[in-house]
């Protein structure tokens, strides 16, 4: 418990360093309404509401001091346009979290499975296919494998049927109405390539570590006398090896999840979801700097969790590890 | 002063005796590696596609300097044997453009790789080597940089630096200060383990000072390390620039790389299909064979993890 107490302080000042960093960053990077003051109608007067409601006449840390001081009590401000951070924020997340969480869990699913079959028949030809096709997606950028999905298996497969089978814009079709499970069709058919995308970019780092992990277990010397002793093939696997080739498989599972959030941003460019992904990167386009530092402080609160949780398994599932 | 303790852990040293082929029975450790290495039937593949695709590029960039962005008149041209790869919409023969975006990204990847390697390996080896307060301090900066997805940080940065003047050379800059944190990682943790080995006790007792133990017995016993995340850094380098071109970050026209030819291919993917298809599979192609390498060289270097390998 101390040791939770412990981490959650240095990564809490962290992630207040790294939100004076991000600041000065977006802050340094241009004038938001640069835009605004090449249109000669604007009148100045306009102007300078604007510069005071963006609070750019203040002083750089006023500003930051600004945003700080309402952050920590949830408010993440305005954008440029004047609407509230926070409500966008949650909306846009609920969407991008609804196709990175059934990602995950495919992906772990899928990347365990074929580690452990791998593993198991290592140097014959399924290991080697295997390994190939992990090879594969770890190298194809996920925007290809997204584009290739979208133009040349969706597109055709609806052209043949000659109609729309797999959604390949949007994360809803724009009309859908009714209650939740009424639009859940909707919302699997428009999920389907965006979270097989996500699943292809992220399974195959997972599924090589698990592959080699395992393998280590092998020559162990307590699975040596599981099988000495004669327990089927399947218990020793099972209760064997397994149980403790997942315990680094899981810390590196859960250390990813920033990269999975990356992917995200791709992937729904590519689909062209209204995520927090193309959110982000909007506001950023923008020099819009709580949209920015609202997206960054997400993340950075999924990765720093994630790694806490990491970090709590692997001492609740190994008990030689001491918490330090 | 040297003595059996260092020839025995200076790994470096044996290069040039084997490259003089005075190794005779005895193979040193450079060329058992490279006998593994070779052997490796995905790196030798990864290799030969690697340096194809390189010679190919060089080639057509000394045989047509400026065909990446000709005119030809020829637009939107299937592959054929005049324009290998086809033509674009506005005409610009696919091929040359592909093997100048190779070029380029190969240039920001190399600058990436060894300002990882020489950021990555001074901090590692620093946290590693002295610990205590200089380890806690580097290291919460390395966590820093880890704790914003990289991703998020170079959409903001390479935001402001598309269009200037020396764009790749700043991305590249960029890529480097993001990327060196995973071999600092690795470095501080071999540092960690070799620096309570016998061999270093032995040559401090010989007299050898930390910068000596360092540089002549510590780090040579990390190149395996090293090596093999340099050149998985170069894969991870091509993979980040190629992502930010096709968010339209970073490198704009008339600058070329194979991220933004796949981009602009996306247009026409449906009916000009070699658009997108060309740049993807030669993006796809050279990432892949640099992680064969990497592969080859991982199992090559460090024989001790290659059980749990091949």
């Amino acid at each position: 418990m101390r040791f939770v107490i412990r981490r959650l302080t240095i990564s809490v000042f962290i992630l207040f360093l790294a939100s004076i960093f991000v600041f000065l960053l977006v802050a340094f990077s241009g004038d938001p309404l640069a835009q605004l003051k090449l249109d000669p109608r604007t009148p100045l007067a306009t102007l300078q509401y604007r510069r005071h409601l963006l609070h750019l006449d203040l002083p750089l840390w006023e500003r930051y001091f600004y945003w700080f001081s309402h952050a920590i009590r949830g408010d993440l401000g305005n954008t440029i346009a004047g609407l509230p951070v926070s409500p966008q924020l949650v909306s846009h997340m609920v969407i991008t979290l609804r196709m990175v969480l059934v990602a995950l869990v495919f992906s772990v699913i899928i990347a365990i499975g074929t580690g452990v079959i791998s593993a198991l028949y290592r140097g014959k030809f399924i290991d080697r296919t295997i390994t190939f096709t992990n090879f594969f997606f770890l190298a194809t950028p996920v925007f290809v494998t997204g584009l290739f999905l979208k133009f040349f298996v969706a597109l055709p497969i609806n052209q043949h049927a000659g109609k729309i089978l797999i959604y390949t814009d949007g994360d809803q079709s724009p009309l859908a109405d009714g209650s939740f499970f009424h639009r859940l069709p909707d919302y699997i058919g428009h999920m389907i390539l965006p979270t097989i995308t996500l699943i292809l970019a992220t399974y195959a780092t997972w599924s090589i570590y698990q592959r080699s992990t395992l393998l280590e277990t092998m020559d162990l010397d307590h699975v040596l006398l599981a099988r000495s002793k004669g327990l089927s093939r399947r218990r020793v696997l099972l209760r064997h090896m397994l149980r403790n080739a997942l315990i680094p498989v899981t810390t590196v599972i859960a250390l990813d999840f920033a990269a999975l959030l990356g992917g995200a941003v791709i992937t729904e460019t590519v689909y062209s979801w209204n995520g927090m992904g193309s959110w982000f990167l909007e506001g950023v386009g923008n020099l819009d700097v709580n949209i920015t530092m609202a997206y960054l402080l997400v993340t950075a609160v999924f990765v720093i969790v994630f790694n806490l949780l990491a970090d709590i398994a692997y001492a609740a599932l190994d008990p030689r590890i001491r918490l330090s | 002063m040297k003595t059996n303790v260092t020839a025995e852990t200076d790994v470096k040293e044996d290069t040039d005796l084997d490259s003089s082929g005075m190794s005779g029975e005895s193979r040193s450790q450079w060329a058992l590696a490279r006998r593994r290495f070779f052997h490796d039937r995905l790196a030798i593949f990864g290799l030969i596609i690697f340096s194809l695709i390189i010679i190919g590029s060089i080639a057509e960039i000394v045989l047509n300097p400026s065909g990446y962005q000709d005119l030809t008149g020829d637009y939107n041209q299937a592959p054929s044997w005049h324009h290998l790869f086809g033509t674009t919409t506005i005409g610009i023969d696919l091929f040359s453009a592909c093997m100048k975006g190779v070029l380029q990204d190969l240039q920001i990847a190399l600058i990436v790789s060894v300002m990882s390697v020489v950021l990555g390996t001074t901090v590692g080896a620093l946290a590693g080597y002295y610990g205590g307060k200089l380890d806690t301090f580097l290291m919460r900066l390395v966590d820093l940089i880890l704790v914003v997805p990289g991703l998020a940080i170079l959409i903001v940065l390479s935001n402001q630096i598309s269009g200037k003047g020396n764009a790749s050379l700043y991305l590249a800059f960029l890529l480097g200060a993001l990327s060196w944190t995973y071999i600092a990682r690795l470095v501080r943790a071999e540092f960690l383990s070799l620096r309570e080995r016998t061999f270093v006790e032995a040559a401090r007792a010989l007299g050898a000072d930390n910068r000596r133990i360092i540089f002549r017995h510590l780090i040579p016993n990390c190149i395996g390390t090293i090596t093999v995340n340099a050149t998985l850094t170069i894969a991870g380098a091509i993979l980040l620039e190629s992502t930010l071109s096709f968010l339209g970050l970073g490198l704009v026209p008339p600058e070329v790389s194979l991220g933004m030819l796949v981009q602009q291919g996306e247009e026409a993917a449906t009916t000009q299909w070699w658009q997108f298809a060309f740049p993807a599979s030669i993006l796809l192609l050279i990432i892949l064979s640099v992680f064969f390498i990497g592969d080859g060289l991982q199992s090559a270097l460090d024989p001790r993890k290659n059980r749990a390998r091949s």
